[in-house]
């Protein structure tokens, strides 16, 4: 689409009843990019954001359903049909405060939301095509209005209540649990294990998805707010939450400590020279900038010629893409399942082919291999095929016997998942967990621990940053009463 | 938070100590565990160092660290009332501690620093001690009245005979295996190589043997898994699941590869550093 195109049916908006078939006439605006050759080798965003022209397009095409069905795809339950509708009327402040009734981290959100099975996957639009891609692209829309914000309004705080709240972990589910109980008036505090704050969104998405500038903005509203910020504070080892309450005066506690343990495979020759866990690899080059080694970092990375990704999320395709960035000349991305099973974002699958990963589906390693040194020169893999579904409803992959081969690599980075990290259940007395170590809460986020709340990846296994934000918002809440009630009480 | 160094001192050529203000680290930790430092915050790496002894009172713990690359050496040209931004702990498992009659605690060249509290804590058990300390050559062995104090006999092995016993200390420690009163545990802190081959001379007496490990860490918090060592076969993460370990279970072998994993580029940083402080005049 020209620009005069564009032009010619903003205009319309103006003069025109658009009807739905007008509508649905209007392409999907794509998002401006980074070229792919260059952005092989910097760690800039990739996708450089909607223009006005673009957004205000973008939004014509919502049809302004009526029972929008949109929302009830949004786990946190944003009006989006009426966002949607500022931005067609060019009111973008609006738009902003809108979404900002439902969600805190709309240019985290925007960016990184898996779109197409949430809003998108419900919305008439893309219904319609028969492709969530081709719905209306709410999370760029948001993405769009929440980075037109420059000046940043610091949200009013209510009176001092004098009651404390901790808050360990500063990911996305600590940094809404602090914003909505600090509102309330409360003491807060955010215990972080890392020296930098952002948990996930800083350590894990790298810095071409989601600029770091933005996640720091957010915590400095925070700090702006009044809530304490303590980094380099290992709760269950610094301090336990029994001293926390009973002898640090805390009134209440939000635990938001993430998934932490990286899953292996179990296979032969993991431990070799060259297998790196995501975890590590992300957080290398992320967190510690390990890009810069040698101009001032001081963490050092692997300089791999042949990579393998082990996974299909979106923490295999960040691997796989980091991998590239820091110069890797072949990466392969290898699967067990197809493309349609794989649980990363679209518009990052997309992104990791542009950037020329090479994506092997239906094999899994069976061991990896060495050298004389420990060193990774090759993984075994075998192919697989798809059986029924299982559980999860996806295709049960099934190893095809006696197809074993070898691909030459010499790194090899497993991205399978997480398993909860055990510091809080072995230090914690009375808190209940699942048999998969994840914290048991109710409906309000609630432990069996009388003032303690839980929310985020430590609760759910591996979720999304929308997910542990809207349990962040369910815990604060659920928070702000417990403190009332005491405070009547007392 | 960043934590004010009080004081500092040089131990040997390559080794210096030095007291920190970590008032909540000082206060909760325990023998056998450690903290992660970084000098400043954007750029600097995260190293583990053993906290070495605590004052709770004063509010301050001591490292004792030895120069072996970048890091170490800029923490070694630090002074007295510098600040270092980032002290992470007291983190990993205690030792467990308790009377189990005579004990061997073997340390060799910066093992001594690790050990020294769990010696202390084993003395304190009412454990008779056997020390046995190792060091290439008299200038590089450190803390040596310090264990001489606490032990009921301390053995001295240096690799050249400049100080002590000429020996390595799987001499002696061999020796103690074979004694009627044989130790009913061995606590060993070394450089890898060593801490494999006295694992070797007491499994043969089937005297039960803990080591601490030194594996390349990220987080220390379990995140990363980069400090996986193989116990019994198995994956085990030493910031969380140790540092110590079972030394009869430890795949030393493929410890070591791993430790190496980054050689050549920690040397390039370690030579770029020396540059760096040759033209700002530290040197002299
Ligand atoms: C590489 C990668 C890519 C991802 N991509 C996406 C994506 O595109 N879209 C999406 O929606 N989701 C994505 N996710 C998942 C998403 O990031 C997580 O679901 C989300 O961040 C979980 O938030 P949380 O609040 O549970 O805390 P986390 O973000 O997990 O943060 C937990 C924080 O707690 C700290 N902590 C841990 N233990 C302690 C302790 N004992 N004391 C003090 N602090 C502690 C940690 O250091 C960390 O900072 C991705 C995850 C990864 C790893
Ligand atoms: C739990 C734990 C406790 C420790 N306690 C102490 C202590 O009390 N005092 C002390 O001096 N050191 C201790 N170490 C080792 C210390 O962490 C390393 O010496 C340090 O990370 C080196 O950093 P650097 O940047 O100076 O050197 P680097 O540039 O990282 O390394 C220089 C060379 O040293 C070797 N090396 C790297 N990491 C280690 C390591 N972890 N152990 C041994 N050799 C290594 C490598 O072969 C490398 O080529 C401990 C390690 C662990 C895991
Ligand atoms: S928060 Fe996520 S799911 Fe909800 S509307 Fe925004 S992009 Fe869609
Ligand atoms: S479902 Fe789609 S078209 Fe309908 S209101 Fe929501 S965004 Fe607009
Ligand atoms: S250092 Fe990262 S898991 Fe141990």
């Amino acid at each position: 689409m020209t620009d005069e195109e564009r032009q010619e049916l903003l205009k319309k908006q103006k003069t025109d009843k658009l009807t739905p078939a007008d509508r649905y006439k209007i392409p999907p605006q794509d998002m401006p990019e980074q070229d792919p050759v260059k952005r092989r080798s910097n760690v800039n965003e990739v996708a450089t954001g909607y223009t006005e022209t673009h957004a205000r397009l973008e939004a014509m095409r919502c049809l302004q359903c009526k029972k929008a069905p949109c929302i009830k795809g949004c786990p946190v339950q944003i009006k989006i049909q009426d966002f949607v509708a500022a931005i067609c009327d060019g009111d973008f402040k609006k738009a902003l405060a809108v979404i900002k009734e439902n969600s805190l981290l709309p240019a985290v959100c925007g960016r990184v939301c898996p779109q197409e099975v949430q809003c998108q996957q419900t919305c008439t639009v893309g219904l319609k095509f028969k492709d969530p891609t081709k719905a209306v692209s709410i999370g760029r829309l948001e993405r769009f209005v929440a980075d037109l914000d420059q000046e940043e309004i610091i949200p009013t705080v209510a009176p001092e209540t004098g009651m404390k709240v901790a808050v360990i972990g500063s990911g996305p589910g600590g940094i809404v649990t602090a914003a909505d109980t600090r509102r309330a008036g409360h003491d807060v505090t955010i215990f972080e294990a890392f020296h930098k704050t952002g948990g996930v969104l800083v350590y894990g998405i790298p810095e071409f998805r989601l600029p770091k500038a933005i996640v720091q903005k957010e915590i400095d509203v925070l700090t702006e707010m009044g809530v304490k910020i303590v980094c380099n504070f290992v709760v269950g080892r610094t301090r336990t939450i029994e001293q926390l309450m009973k002898e640090d005066g805390f009134d209440a506690v939000y635990i938001g400590v993430g998934a932490g343990l990286p899953r292996f495979m179990g296979i032969e020759g993991e431990s070799l020279v060259g297998v790196f866990s995501a975890n590590e690899y992300l957080t290398r080059a992320n967190l510690m900038k390990a890009y810069d080694f040698g101009k001032g970092a001081d963490t050092p990375i692997v300089r791999s010629k042949k990579v393998a990704v082990i996974g299909g999320g979106n923490v295999a395709m960040d691997s796989a893409r980091t991998a590239v960035r820091l110069g890797a000349e072949k990466v392969y991305l290898v699967y067990r399942r197809t493309e349609k099973e794989m649980p990363a974002r679209i518009e990052e699958v997309h992104h990791a082919k542009q950037e020329g990963v090479e994506f092997h589906i239906l094999q899994s390693p069976k061991r990896v291999i060495g050298d004389q040194n420990s060193r990774v020169t090759a993984i075994e893999c075998l192919k697989y095929r798809l059986g029924e579904p299982d559980e999860s409803g996806r295709r049960r992959p099934i190893p095809i016997e006696g197809s074993e081969f070898q691909i030459d690599v010499d790194t090899c980075i497993i991205a399978i998942g997480n398993i909860a990290n055990p510091l809080i259940r072995q230090t914690t007395a009375g808190l209940e967990f699942n048999k998969w170590g994840n914290i048991l809460v109710d409906e309000n986020c609630k432990t069996s621990l009388d003032g303690v709340y839980a929310g985020g990846d430590i609760v759910l296994g591996a979720a999304t940053v929308i997910l542990a934000m809207g349990q962040g918002r369910i815990a604060a809440a659920a928070i702000n009463d417990y403190l009332a009630k005491k405070k009547q009480k007392s | 938070m960043s934590h004010k160094i009080v004081s500092k001192r040089k131990l040997s050529e390559n080794v210096f100590t030095a007291e920190i203000e970590a008032s909540l680290i000082a206060q909760a930790g325990k023998p056998g565990q450690f903290v992660i430092i970084s000098i400043n915050s954007e750029y600097s790496e995260r190293i583990p160092l053993t906290i070495a002894d605590a004052d709770p009172e004063k509010g301050t713990i001591r490292l004792i660290w030895q120069r072996v690359g970048k890091t170490t050496a800029e923490l070694a040209d630090m002074k007295a009332d510098e600040k270092i931004a980032n002290v992470v702990g007291p983190l990993g498992k205690p030792t467990h501690i308790e009377n189990l009659g005579t004990v061997a605690c073997v340390g060799g060249g910066i093992g001594n620093a690790p050990l020294l509290p769990i010696t202390k804590a084993l003395k304190k058990a009412g454990n008779k001690i056997i020390s046995i300390l190792g060091a290439r050559t008299k200038d590089l062995l450190i803390l040596e009245d310090e264990f001489d104090r606490i032990s009921n006999e301390l053995i001295v092995t240096t690799d050249d005979g400049s100080y002590g016993r000429k020996a390595l200390v799987t001499e002696p420690l061999k020796e103690l295996c074979q004694r009627d009163q044989k130790p009913n545990q061995a606590f060993v802190i070394s450089p890898a190589i060593m801490m494999k081959f006295c694992c070797e001379v007491t499994r043969k007496f089937n005297i039960p043997t803990q080591v601490s490990l030194n594996t390349i860490m990220v987080d220390a918090t379990g995140m990363c898994g980069g400090c996986r060592v193989e116990i019994d076969g198995k994956p085990k993460f030493v910031c969380v699941d140790g540092p110590e370990f079972d030394g009869h279970k430890v795949n030393f072998d493929l410890m070591m590869k791993r430790l190496d994993a980054y050689k050549d580029q920690e040397q390039k940083a370690y030579e770029q550093y020396k540059e760096h402080r040759c033209k700002i005049g530290l040197d002299k």
